[in-house]
């Protein structure tokens, strides 16, 4: 299947669209509220959450009996925030770091899920497979009504997210000028926190207990480098899981056998990748760019002021001198020099050089300006 | 018990305390998320491995996997180090998608052969006698049994040589440093320690209960303990007594060994956690309400000293002036009458001459800064505390 046959039956297939507007919506909430979890630094909290949510589903299984995706990721949401708010008792109550609570609650919660989900299978009632899916997600699996419950998880997050913005905003940048200003901190963090687990655990149907976290992260990492601003960011890490979702199913509905889990997120993390590089201010790229550049410039300015100090001591500051007696050490090649001339700061003729009028000025002022920063 | 039952034990027990030594510096060193990071990034080294020497019982395989282990630590901390994210960030970003590529080679290329995600999740323990290692037709006993054993081996050995250099550089890395250890060293040696235990458990165990092996016993000891040796003692303790009690749990479930062995493992924390003498919930509650009825005493005490006028002085006055509820105002009553620090003559409270001593001394100390003192003065002061 080629790519214009792709887009076609995204349009014209039932499936295909379905899925494809699942995994775009996915994307969107999950870049979303990954935003809050980047910048509060509880990136690992998403991947210890999404496998705390493992027991939960097996458990709301052998309750209920039914394999509705509803009831399961109810169940799924309840153990996801036990095992959060049970973090943050270990991490308040008890010397125990966050890195620990979390790699603890995480492999407990998921060691305990896989031993539900293997006594279920030994189970004599049939209807007992299909749990799996949620183990590394089944994008195939989404139909419209799992599109509906994320459409309408995502408009409940829109609505929150504009209601209590300020109050988001403020508890991410500082927490205790937020309480004093009489916010109740608690709460946005119990709402906050709270969104964040409905996110990972409505995209573990489709991308999976084990890649969800990346899911959570990627996006928002990848946006961060584009920007300072909360707004921009959480808006540009929707439209870049989006994108995720949209380009990893195509591509992972074009080839054969590829799950589309592990390709959104290796998409997202191609998306993470560029931004590392490519980000204008902060991308590694144009950081060594703009290193060398200055490097450069520095190494003219000690060209210069060197030249400075030599003319000086001269009456007529236009006598020329020796090229010889410049060196390396003060910052001079034949590149710099002819840098130099082009800029009409120095003239050379033969194997002298002269400072200009426009030179003696410039490098004074330098040597002034250098003065005042001292 | 059988044979295979024993075999079993014997290997849960050894994979148990590989996975404990290298997860209690883990812990203390703040680094517990790694070992899920290694556990996870190991599967896309098990497939180039198996491409490359086509066998999967290849002693290469195990190199190859612990080295991508090694790979994701320097990974992780080649993105921290362009300050573009946090540490958490770098990780989370950097294990899906090891994992994510293990996934797809091995549904795109390997999809034949015995290397199934759910076997690296999970291992399969009760499998592992069947696999038997055999020198000229002798039967040298399960293959798992020799590469834990000789994995255990190499990390005790490590452990013993360098046992001052690890506890230093834990504690201290600074010291460490101009002492002349390299930290950078040992940090690497300790990470390939858990990139091979990790590799050498999960055959046996999977990739999750190895991360539970090596946080949650480490986590349980630290609560119990603060000296690293008996930590160490204490975790291995945990850890094999979790292994050989999940798999019995299973055994009677009829459910996944390494599932009921990590449930083993979450309930001894639970336990610990709850009930531990020093750092548990319950203690750690009970220290801070008593701490609470302490300060408001000490609170009590000072403003009966600076009050002589009798309405300062009455009872019903702690609920309207210094504001507290009637159950704490009875608590620090009681508390002040027990220790005769306090008489109430007609509803007036006035101060016993121990009762003087102890607020001229606390005032003291609290005006030269030296409110730490108070603590120690409880000592002498208290006979039944809050």
């Amino acid at each position: 299947m080629d790519l214009t046959e792709y887009i076609q039956l995204v349009f014209s297939d039932y499936t295909l669209r379905t899925i494809t507007l699942g995994t775009a919506i996915l994307g969107a909430v999950t870049g979303m509220l990954g935003s809050f979890a980047v910048l509060r630094k509880q990136s690992l909290l998403g991947d210890a959450i999404s496998h705390a949510a493992l027991p939960g589903i097996a458990l709301a299984f052998l309750f209920t009996g039914t394999k509705d995706t509803n009831i399961l990721l109810i169940g799924a949401l309840i153990s996801g925030l036990i095992g959060t708010f049970w973090i943050r008792g270990i991490t308040a109550k008890t010397h125990l770091k966050s890195d620990t609570a979390l790699g603890l609650i995480l492999s407990v919660f998921f060691g305990f899920g896989m031993l539900l989900l293997t006594y279920i299978q030994k189970q004599p009632n049939a209807n007992k497979a299909g749990l799996d899916k949620y183990l590394f997600g089944q994008a195939a699996t989404l139909v419209e009504s799992d599109v509906w419950l994320m459409a309408i998880v995502m408009g409940a997050c829109l609505i929150v997210l504009f209601l209590f913005w300020k109050e988001f905003k403020i508890l991410l940048f500082d927490k205790d000028y937020a309480h004093t200003l009489g916010f109740n901190t608690k709460i946005i963090d119990v709402l906050i926190t709270s969104f964040i687990v409905m996110a990972i655990v409505l995209g573990l149907q489709t991308v999976g207990v084990v890649l969800m976290s990346a899911m959570l992260l990627a996006p928002a990492a990848a946006a961060r480098q584009w920007t300072n601003s909360l707004g921009i960011m959480v808006f540009l890490a929707a439209v870049f899981g989006a994108f995720a979702g949209v380009i990893g199913t195509g591509i992972s509905a074009t080839q054969n056998n590829l799950s589309t889990g592990p390709v959104i997120v290796l998409v997202a993390s191609v998306f993470v990748l560029f931004s590392f590089i490519f980000s204008p201010k902060r991308g590694l790229l144009f950081k060594r760019i703009r290193l060398i550049q200055n490097r450069n410039d520095l190494e003219l300015q000690k060209t210069l002021t060197f030249m400075y100090h030599i003319v000086e001591s001269h009456q007529n500051i236009s006598h020329p001198h020796k090229i010889r007696i410049l060196n390396n050490f003060r910052g001079y090649s034949k590149k710099s020099l002819n840098k130099l001339v082009a800029q009409d700061l120095v003239s050379v003729e033969g194997d002298l050089w002269s400072m200009t009028p426009k030179g003696f000025e410039v490098a004074k002022n330098l040597y002034n300006q250098n003065k005042d920063n001292d | 018990m059988t044979n295979a039952q024993f075999e079993i034990h014997l290997i849960a027990s050894l994979v148990a305390i590989a996975c404990a030594i290298p997860g209690t510096f883990l812990v203390l060193r703040k680094m517990a998320m790694i070992s899920d990071a290694i556990s996870h990034s190991i599967l896309p080294g098990l497939v180039v491995g198996f491409f490359i020497t086509q066998d999967l019982n290849s002693p290469w395989l195990i190199l190859f996997a612990a080295i991508t282990g090694v790979l994701t630590v320097v990974l992780v901390e080649k993105i921290q180090q362009t300050k573009l994210v946090k540490e958490d960030t770098a990780i989370g970003l950097v294990f899906p998608v090891l994992f994510s590529i293990g996934v797809i080679l091995i549904a795109q290329y390997a999809n034949d052969i015995h290397l199934d995600v759910d076997a690296v999740l999970l291992g399969e323990l009760a499998f592992t006698p069947f696999d038997r290692v055999y020198y000229s037709e002798v039967d040298l006993g399960p293959k798992s049994l020799w590469v834990i054993g000789s994995i255990l081996l190499l990390t005790l050995v490590l452990l013993f040589a360098f046992f001052k250099e690890l506890k230093l550089s834990t504690f201290d890395a600074g010291l460490a440093t101009s002492l002349g250890f390299s930290p950078l060293v040992i940090h690497y040696g300790l990470m390939s320690v858990a990139s091979v235990t990790t590799v050498g458990a999960f055959d046996a165990v999977g990739a999750i209960l190895v991360v539970a092996l090596m946080i949650a016993p480490a986590a349980s000891a630290y609560l119990l303990t603060t000296n690293l040796k008996k930590m160490l003692v204490l975790s291995s303790f945990f850890g094999v007594f979790s292994a050989i009690a999940g798999y019995w749990m299973a055994h009677a479930l009829d459910a996944s060994i390494a599932g009921s062995m990590t449930t083993m493992l979450g309930l001894v924390f639970l336990i610990v956690y709850l009930f531990a003498p020093a750092k548990g919930l319950f203690a750690v509650i009970y220290r801070e309400k008593q701490q609470r009825s302490e300060v408001s005493l000490i609170t009590f005490l000072l403003h009966l000293q600076n009050h002589s006028e009798p309405e300062e002085r009455h009872v019903k006055h702690l609920n309207e002036h210094i504001n507290w509820a009637k159950v704490r105002s009875k608590t620090v009553l009681n508390l002040a009458l027990k220790n005769n620090m306090i008489t109430i003559d007609h509803e007036l409270v006035s101060l016993t001459p121990k009762g003087e001593e102890f607020t001229a001394k606390a005032i003291e100390y609290i005006l030269t800064n030296e409110e730490g003192l108070i603590e120690d003065m409880k000592k002498d002061f208290f006979l039944f505390r809050g």
